[in-house]
C-alpha cells in the first residue's frame, strides 16, 4: 500500500526533489562566487578589508541556519522592500551561509601554496594579479577540492530547514504527502533514502572529477 | 671615471630585517657579457643583493640601474624591468601545475603576449638550449632536482633578459645533478650573457667568472679577478675561505 | 511599547527560559553524543566484519540523513508505530544520532593514525587487546580528535535550534514566538544572533583552550 502512494505521488515527490537540488545548486554557486573573493580578500586584502571578512566568516558560522533563515524572510528583506519569495531566500541564505565556510577552505588552500611560487612568477615580470590567476589559483583550487567537497553534503541536508519558511523541497513535499495520506514512516523513510543517495551520487561524482583533473605529483600532499 | 657604459649599476644598497643589517652599503657595477660571483659565508647578504636588483626585496636605500634607467622606486613599470632581469632560485620554484614547456611558455603568453603558437616554438627552443626538450610535457614533479633547474633556467631566459641572476642555483642538488647545471651555466656564460652568480661552486666561479666578490657581514670585502683573488687574497677571511677551498679541491 | 520596556520586559525573560532549554538540550546530548561515538567508531575498526559493517551503516545513515526530517521520524513518524517520545525527548535522541554518528567519523580517523605500533607494543607486554586499546589507543586518539569533537559540538549548539520544529521552545523558539507575537522581527531575530554568536564564541575559546592543555610536544 505504501509503494502504491510511493508511485501515485512520485511527481510531487520528484518537484520537491528538483528544487532540493535547486537550492544546493545556487548555495554552492554563490558559495563559490562569493566564498573565492573572500578568501582572496583575506590573503592579500589590506587589513580593513581583511577584518570586514573576519567578521562576516564569524557571522555565518555562529548562527544556525534556521536562525538566518528566519532573519532574513521575516526580517531584512521586508525590511528592505524585498518581497522575496521563499525558495529565493532560501538559496541567497545558504548561498551566504556556504561562502563563510568554503571561504576559510579556500583560504587554506590558498595559503598552502609555498611562496616561491608568487616568487618565481613575480620574477618574470607577472603582475600580483596575473600571478594569482595563473599561478596560485589554480593549483590553490585543485588543493581545495576535497575540502570543498564535503559542502556538498552538508549544504544538501541543511537545505531541508528551509521547510520553515515554507519551500516547498524535498522535506516540505514528504510532509504533506504524510499530512494527507496518513502513511508516515514509510514515506519519511523513503525520503531518507533519497537524501542519502544524493548525498553518494554527488559525492561520487565530485571524486571522479577529482582524478580527472589530478597533476602527477600534485596533491594535498604537496609535491 | 672610465667611459665604459656598465649594464648594471648598483650603488650603496643597504637593507635591514629588523635590527639585523643584512646589507650595509653594497655597490658594484658590471659590463655586459661579465659573469661575476659573489662568494662568501652563508648569512652575508648574497641571495638579499640578488633579490634587490629585481626588487623582489626592496632596499632601504640605494639605487640600481640597468642600462642607466633607474629600476628602484620604479613603482609598477617593475614589471617591465623583471623581463629584462631573468632569475634562476636555489628551489627552482617551477610550477608545479604546469609541464615543463608550458612552465617555459607562460609568462610568454600572460607577460609579453606572444602569441601561442610563437610562445610554444619560443619555449622548445630554450629547453633544448638546456637539453630538456625532450621532458617538455613532464611535470615538475617527475623531475629530477638538475632537470627541474635546468627547466626554470630555460623559463628565465625565454624572456630573453639583459642579465640572468643565480640565486644558489645548485645548492639544493646532489652533487652528479650539479653538474649538469654548472655546464648549462658556462654554456651561458660563453655565449655571453651577463650573470650575477651567487653560489659556493668555487670550480665554477674560478673558472667561469670574470669577477669574483667576497661578502661579509654585508659588505663586498674583496673584489677581483679569479687569478687575484685565488693566489693573491688581501683580506684574512676571503683567505680562509678560499684556502679551505684550494686544500679541499687538491 | 517602547523598546527598552520590550527588552526587559519581554525579550529578556523569554530568551532566558529558552536559553535554559537549549543548555539542556546540549547537557543531555554532548556527553551521551560523544560516548556513542566513541562506542560506533571502535566498532567499525576493530569489531568483526558483521558489527564493522553495521557501524557503518549507521555512520552513513545518520550522516546522510537531514536532522529536520530525523526529528519529524522520531516525533510525527514513530507514533504511528506505537512509540511515543515527548518533544524534549525525541530532540535529545535526534541530536544524540546525529551527534554520535559525526563524532565517530573524527574518533575513527584519529584511532587509524594511531600507528599500528603501539597496539604492538602494548601487547607485547602482556596487555589485551581490549586493555591495549582502551588505554593506549583511545586517549591517544581522543586527545587527536577534540578538534573534531569541538567543532561538532558547536555544530551542536546551532543545530539545537530545529528543535523548535518539534514544538521545544529553546531559543530560537522563545525568539520567534516573540517575534510574531509583537511584530518585532528585526530586533528579535538580531537579539537572539547575538546570544547564539556569544554561545558559540566561548565554546570555540574554550575548545582552543581544551586543545593546548591536552596538547603534547610533537
Amino acid at each position: 500500500m505504501a509503494l502504491e502512494i510511493l508511485i501515485d505521488w512520485f511527481p510531487y515527490l520528484f518537484s520537491g526533489i528538483v528544487l532540493t537540488l535547486g537550492l544546493v545548486a545556487a548555495a554552492l554557486i554563490i558559495g563559490v562566487g562569493l566564498g573565492l573573493p573572500l578568501a582572496l580578500g583575506q590573503v592579500y586584502g589590506t587589513l580593513p578589508v581583511r577584518f570586514i571578512i573576519s567578521i562576516y566568516v564569524w557571522f555565518f558560522r555562529g548562527l544556525p541556519v534556521l536562525v538566518l533563515l528566519f532573519l532574513f524572510y521575516f526580517g531584512l528583506f521586508p525590511a528592505l522592500g524585498l518581497d522575496l519569495p521563499a525558495f529565493y531566500v532560501g538559496a541567497i541564505v545558504l548561498g551566504l551561509w556556504g561562502a563563510a565556510y568554503q571561504s576559510q577552505v579556500f583560504r587554506g588552500a590558498i595559503q598552502s601554496i609555498s611562496e616561491g611560487q608568487m616568487t618565481a612568477a613575480r620574477s618574470l615580470g607577472m603582475s600580483r594579479f596575473q600571478a594569482i590567476r595563473s599561478v596560485i589559483l589554480p593549483q590553490a583550487m585543485r588543493i581545495a577540492l576535497p575540502g570543498w567537497s564535503n559542502q556538498y553534503p552538508e549544504i544538501l541536508t541543511e537545505s531541508s530547514v528551509c521547510y520553515a519558511i515554507g519551500v516547498a523541497e524535498l522535506l516540505t513535499r514528504s510532509s504533506q504527502i504524510v499530512s494527507q495520506t496518513y502513511v508516515t514512516m514509510p514515506i519519511y523513510l523513503a525520503c531518507a533514502v533519497i537524501f542519502i543517495l544524493l548525498s553518494y551520487a554527488g559525492t561520487s561524482g565530485i571524486h571522479i572529477l577529482e582524478k580527472k583533473i589530478a597533476i602527477p605529483g600534485f596533491g594535498p600532499g604537496g609535491s | 671615471m672610465t667611459e665604459e657604459k656598465y649594464i648594471l649599476r648598483v650603488e650603496n644598497i643597504k637593507k635591514a630585517f629588523g635590527t639585523n643589517q643584512v646589507l650595509q652599503g653594497v655597490s658594484v657595477n658590471v659590463r655586459k657579457g661579465e659573469t661575476v660571483c659573489f662568494i662568501g659565508p652563508s648569512g652575508t647578504g648574497k641571495s638579499t643583493l640578488l633579490r634587490c636588483i629585481n626588487q623582489l626585496t626592496i632596499p632601504d636605500s640605494g639605487k640600481i640601474f640597468l642600462n642607466d634607467e633607474e629600476v628602484t622606486h620604479a613603482g609598477p613599470r617593475i614589471n617591465y624591468f623583471r623581463q629584462k632581469i631573468g632569475m634562476v632560485f636555489q628551489n627552482f620554484f617551477l610550477f608545479d601545475h604546469l609541464t615543463a614547456v608550458r612552465n617555459v611558455e607562460i609568462a610568454l603568453l600572460k607577460v609579453k603576449k606572444l602569441p601561442p603558437k610563437e610562445a610554444r616554438e619560443k619555449a622548445l627552443y630554450e629547453l633544448r638550449q638546456v637539453g630538456m626538450a625532450d621532458w617538455a610535457d613532464h611535470y615538475p614533479a617527475e623531475l629530477s632536482g638538475g632537470q627541474a633547474q635546468r627547466v626554470s633556467i630555460a623559463r628565465a631566459l625565454a624572456m630573453d633578459p639583459e642579465i640572468m641572476l643565480f640565486d644558489e642555483p645548485t645548492s639544493a642538488l646532489d652533487p652528479e645533478l650539479t653538474r649538469e647545471v654548472l655546464e648549462v651555466m658556462k654554456k651561458l656564460a660563453l655565449q655571453g650573457m651577463t650573470m650575477l652568480v651567487v653560489t659556493h661552486e668555487m670550480g665554477f666561479a674560478c673558472s667561469v667568472a670574470n669577477k669574483i666578490c667576497f661578502m661579509e657581514h654585508g659588505h663586498i670585502k674583496e673584489e677581483g679577478s679569479p687569478a687575484e683573488l685565488l693566489n693573491n687574497p688581501e683580506f684574512e677571511r676571503c683567505k680562509a675561505f678560499i684556502g679551505e677551498f684550494r686544500e679541499y679541491s687538491q | 511599547m517602547d523598546q527598552i520596556t520590550f527588552i526587559l520586559d519581554v525579550m529578556v525573560p523569554a530568551f532566558e527560559s529558552g536559553l535554559l532549554m537549549t543548555l539542556a538540550l546540549v547537557a543531555v546530548t554532548a556527553p551521551i553524543g560523544l560516548l556513542i561515538g566513541i562506542g560506533v567508531a571502535c566498532g567499525r575498526v576493530y569489531g568483526g566484519k558483521g558489527l564493522s559493517w553495521l557501524m557503518q551503516l549507521y555512520a552513513i545513515f545518520f550522516r546522510g540523513c537531514p536532522l529536520l526530517l530525523l526529528l519529524f521520524i522520531l516525533y510525527f513518524g514513530l507514533p504511528s508505530i506505537g512509540i511515543v517520545f515527548t518533544p524534549f525527548v525525541a530532540s535529545v535522541l535526534g541530536f544524540i544520532f546525529c551527534n554520535s554518528a559525526y563524532n565517530s567519523e573524527y574518533i575513527r580517523g584519529s584511532i587509524i593514525s594511531i600507528k599500528e605500533g603501539q597496539l604492538i607494543a602494548a601487547k607485547a607486554l602482556g596487555m589485551t587487546r581490549n586493555q591495549a586499546i582502551i588505554n593506549i589507543v583511545l586517549p591517544q586518539a581522543l586527545r587527536r580528535s577534540i578538534p573534531g569533537i569541538s567543532n561538532e559540538f558547536i555544530y551542536l549548539i546551532k543545530y539545537s535550534s530545529l528543535a523548535y520544529m518539534i514544538t521545544v521552545i529553546e531559543l530560537t523558539g522563545a525568539s520567534k514566538l516573540i517575534a510574531t507575537k509583537y511584530f518585532a522581527y528585526n530586533e528579535t531575530f538580531f537579539a537572539v544572533a547575538l546570544v547564539y554568536l556569544a554561545l558559540v564564541t566561548i565554546t570555540t575559546f574554550g575548545a582552543s583552550a581544551l586543545e593546548k592543555k591536552f596538547a603534547i610536544p610533537g
